[in-house]
């Protein structure tokens, strides 16, 4: 059994290639239970293929994946959720025509029991269930803030909204391991602020442990316990954000900052 | 128990009077998680008396002032009742004020204790205790976010409500001997008006005024526990006071909390309220959105709308001036009931309407025949803070369009020699907090001066013309009246605020503020591209299309004033930004200040009375933050045909 102390998401020497491109080589790192962990590098340097190993939508040719202390290196994608795992998408990815209650809903069918008939009759179990899912996503939805566009359809809302839309779907979920592709790209500098204080809500309320990749360097040393620096499919740096700031690979590679 | 019981004098007693006369009977609904979560009179009982002697155990004090800031929450009224069964005195404060204001007021109010809503507030109280160190404890309802405080005197309402459980325990007669000792001639609430010009002053009112008043208009009216009322206006507003919470304790009636300021109308829909009070605002926003969705539907339901909806302003207008009605109009407004008011009144929510005041405000005429034709009783109601709000009222069946009604049972009204409104009533204010200076300038033996200019006519009815130092003269001597003016433009649902210029000056000009919601569907309709609101705001369509809106203006004053045909207006230009609250251009109430957009805009203004017809602008603006940036633009200006 894994106690606290087991690290949630454990990433050991994975490589992935694409042909003659190696996206990643020999990518390690560690996210411990309940901390926000941020994975940063410039365009091309491997940072949604890592997450897509996590989520399971690619496979790594050699290293391991272990979560919660377990190996999970070969699972499928829905594996993965029902491990506890969601993610939200650099490009959103929501059903554009259904409403944004239902959006979230969506987020809970992993954990939804139940059998065609007793759905297709909303009798019983099927009854019982439904309603507790639907208060579970209306915590939700308070907590984000978007009680206003309930029963709006997700693809006529501006986008962050959908953005949050998206976040609060992957919440419905109940994960432990949040995955956020790129949460504040496109949005303005409010926005911004409103995601991460969603996002620091979140770990702080649920204790929900996140990687987020972001190019926002600002967001990225404000709310982040530990920073993971990628370059062309090397991980080059790795620690607290202070220490990151002042790694002259990373300066060199990433930031692009004159530096003596 | 009458609600004229002369034994419950304050309203902790008559909420226990209610808890005991209607237990079972709904108070206050607030929709919580998707939910409307509903707590009774009892419920509005017991946790006011927890959540007092939680103060108590804190050290309040008989006198002590507490700062209540957030949106209508049962929480906050809850606050409100706890302070007062202390003999403590609620400052309910506007929730979106900024810090300055906030700390302003704490300050000027003494406040030792504040019930925030949430972190929002709370952050905001913190930061400005550094320079309020008279602010001992900030207590805040919703515990969202606030896990790492850990500030000195910071506590949730749930930490307080167990510290009043064992207060309760140790002193059992406690909280009903503080009770006792409430007086109708203690100050019940101080309300601070946001202010056209100058510092906000606070106004004090007594139990007496405001259970008086709240008694008078309560039986004029007719209410009890069986209406509904939304509470929704800033809780610092004398209007939401008396409505949601004095009146609501005197009739006994059940209001209701929104989710979240944006889903008020979705709310409104579901609860449909009787009794429904508004500022102008609402209502402009409420015909905006029936306008663009007539404009949005297939045109043979456009059509078919906008017939019926000018056949019953036709007749509306008729009945309000007292003309016969012709009667093919007559015959088919059944038909007109069933195809369009019956289901548009519905889709508003206001179908269940017996009584909605709006106040504030002047409301536009044009706007006011608008929902009265769709059969909702709309009337006008004429008030102050410094009067517990109601001065005249509109009677049931004795409406008229361009006056404020009768003066309420118990309220006297004299014009004074400058054709100023004073007025005398059981609810004139016991003076501004420390300011005695301006309660002397306000109330004179018991009158009190409006500040408005207005007379009596014939029947009784008291018309107001516009606030009496606004009232000018051109140049040439012509009277010009500029609410008058502006209502009659924001009637248009492209308008959203206009400010019109005239004393002392040859002509009348305007400043407008376009309706981003309005025209940019207006726009896209046409195809017509557009980045941000200032880009929007200076293009020529745009220009043509509030042209045409100023040319329908100056048309109805030629046709129906005499007094006032000579004020048409010759030139306008169209703001590049929104008048905005935060730039202090206008009020939290959203009242233009005119003194203060004369000097910001001095430039644009020398333009309208010079002969170009472009002029390049630049103004501050402030964000949300508190951090300030600038707008460049070069604004058009266009003349207008006058007859």
């Amino acid at each position: 059994m894994t106690t606290d102390s087991t690290p949630l998401l454990e990433v050991e020497d994975i490589s992935v290639r694409f042909g003659a491109l190696l996206a990643l080589n020999r990518v390690s790192l560690t996210i411990p239970r309940g901390e926000i962990a941020a994975i940063i590098g410039p365009n091309g340097a491997g940072k949604t293929t890592l997450l897509n190993c996590v989520s399971g939508f690619y496979h790594p040719y050699e290293g391991a994946i272990r979560f919660a202390g377990r190996d999970r290196t070969r699972l499928r994608p829905p594996e993965v959720a029902a491990l506890g795992i969601a993610r939200t998408f650099q490009n959103v990815a929501l059903f554009r025509g259904m409403s944004v209650l239902d959006n979230i809903m969506t987020g809970r069918i992993l954990r939804m029991r139940g059998s065609f008939l007793l759905d297709a009759l909303w009798w019983g179990p099927a009854r019982r269930q439904e309603l507790e899912h639907r208060a579970f996503v209306e915590r939700i939805i308070d907590f984000l803030e978007i009680q206003a566009i309930r029963k709006t359809s997700a693809g006529r809302l501006p986008y962050g909204l959908q953005k949050r839309v998206e976040l609060a779907r992957a919440l419905a979920a109940e994960p432990q391991l949040l995955l956020l592709d790129e949460p504040m790209a496109g949005m303005n500098v409010e926005e911004k602020e409103d995601m991460c204080r969603f996002i620091l809500d979140v770990n702080g309320e649920f204790g929900t442990t996140i990687a987020l990749i972001e190019h926002d360097m600002g967001v990225v040393m404000d709310i982040s316990d530990h920073v993971v620096v990628l370059d062309y499919g090397r991980k080059i740096a790795d620690g607290p954000p202070e220490q990151v700031r002042k790694d002259e690979a990373v300066l060199d590679a990433y930031l692009g900052v004159a530096h003596d | 128990m009458s609600i004229a019981d002369a034994a419950l004098d304050t309203f902790p007693k008559r909420v226990r009077a209610n808890a005991e006369r209607l237990p079972r009977r709904i108070a206050i609904r607030e929709k919580d998680l998707g939910i409307w979560q509903s707590y009774t009179w009892r419920d509005y009982f017991e946790r006011s008396r927890r959540i007092a002697l939680g103060l108590a155990s804190l050290g309040l004090e008989r006198g002590d002032k507490v700062a209540i800031v957030g949106d209508n929450r049962p929480e906050l009224y809850w606050a409100v009742l706890a302070t007062q069964a202390l003999g403590g005195v609620p400052v309910p404060l506007y929730q979106d004020s900024s810090e300055k204001e906030l700390a302003y007021i704490i300050d000027h109010a003494e406040a030792r204790f504040a019930v925030a809503e949430d972190q929002e507030q709370v952050d905001k109280l913190l930061h400005l205790r550094t320079q309020v160190p008279r602010l001992e404890c900030v207590v805040y309802d919703d515990p969202r976010g606030m896990r790492a405080y850990s500030e000195p005197g910071l506590l949730s309402l749930a930490e307080l409500e167990e510290r009043g459980d064992k207060f309760g325990l140790g002193q059992p007669a406690y909280f009903d001997e503080a009770v006792a000792r409430g007086r109708g001639e203690d100050t019940a609430v101080i309300c601070y008006t946001s202010g056209t010009t100058g510092t906000p002053k606070g106004a004090m009112l007594s139990y007496r005024n405001l259970v008086e008043m709240a008694r008078i208009a309560t039986e004029r009216e007719g209410l009890g526990p069986d209406d509904e009322a939304l509470a929704y206006l800033p809780m610092a507003w004398v209007g939401d006071h008396m409505l949601s919470y004095a009146q609501a304790i005197v009739a006994g009636f059940a209001i209701n909390c929104p989710e979240s300021a944006a889903t008020v109308l979705a709310d409104l829909k579901e609860i449909g309220p009787t009794y429904f009070f508004a500022p102008p605002r609402i209502w402009e926003n409420l015909l905006t959105n029936v306008m663009i969705r007539i404009e949005d539907a297939a045109w043979p339901k456009r059509r078919l709308t906008q017939a019926f909806l000018r056949l019953a302003q036709d007749l509306e207008r008729r009945r309000l001036n007292g003309q016969p009605l012709p009667w093919l109009p007559r015959l088919l407004a059944p038909l007109g009931q069933l195809l369009v008011y019956g289901p548009l009144r519905d889709n508003l929510g206001l179908r269940r309407i017996r009584i909605a005041y709006t106040a504030g405000e002047a409301l536009g005429p044009d706007i006011f025949v608008f929902f009265r034709a769709l059969g909702i009783n709309v009337k006008q109601l004429y008030g102050m803070t410094e009067a517990s709000v109601f001065v005249a009222a509109q009677k049931d069946g004795d409406v008229r369009l361009d006056t404020v009604g009768t003066p309420m049972p118990g309220v006297e009204i004299k014009i004074s020699e400058a054709g100023e409104v004073l007025f005398r009533s059981p609810g004139v204010f016991q003076g501004y907090f420390k300011n005695p200076e301006a309660t002397r300038q306000t109330v004179d033996e018991g009158w009190i001066h409006s500040g408005d200019a207005g007379f009596l006519d014939q029947a009784g009815h008291l018309k107001i013309i516009d606030r009496a130092r606004d009232l000018g003269r051109l140049a040439d001597g012509t009277m010009f009246a500029p609410k008058y003016l502006e209502n009659k433009l924001k009637f248009s649902p492209y308008v959203k605020e206009a400010v019109t210029l005239g004393p002392d000056r040859p002509y009348v000009s305007a400043l407008i503020n376009i309706d981003l919601g309005a025209v940019g569907n207006w726009a896209e309709r046409r195809g017509i591209a557009y980045t941000s609101y200032t880009d929007l705001s200076q293009k020529p369509e745009v220009y043509a299309l509030i042209e045409q809106e100023v040319a329908r203006v100056n048309r109805s004053l030629a046709e129906e004033d005499a007094v006032l045909r000579g004020a048409q207006i010759r030139r306008f230009l169209i703001l590049h930004k929104e008048l905005d609250p935060d730039d202090e251009e206008i009020t939290r109430t959203r009242k233009v200040r005119r003194g203060y957009i004369a000097q910001k805009y001095a430039t644009l203004i020398e333009a309208l009375y010079g002969d170009r017809d472009r002029v390049a602008v630049e103004a501050q603006v402030t964000y949300e933050d508190g951090r300030t940036g600038t707008i460049r633009a070069d604004v058009a200006i266009r003349d207008v045909s006058t007859r």
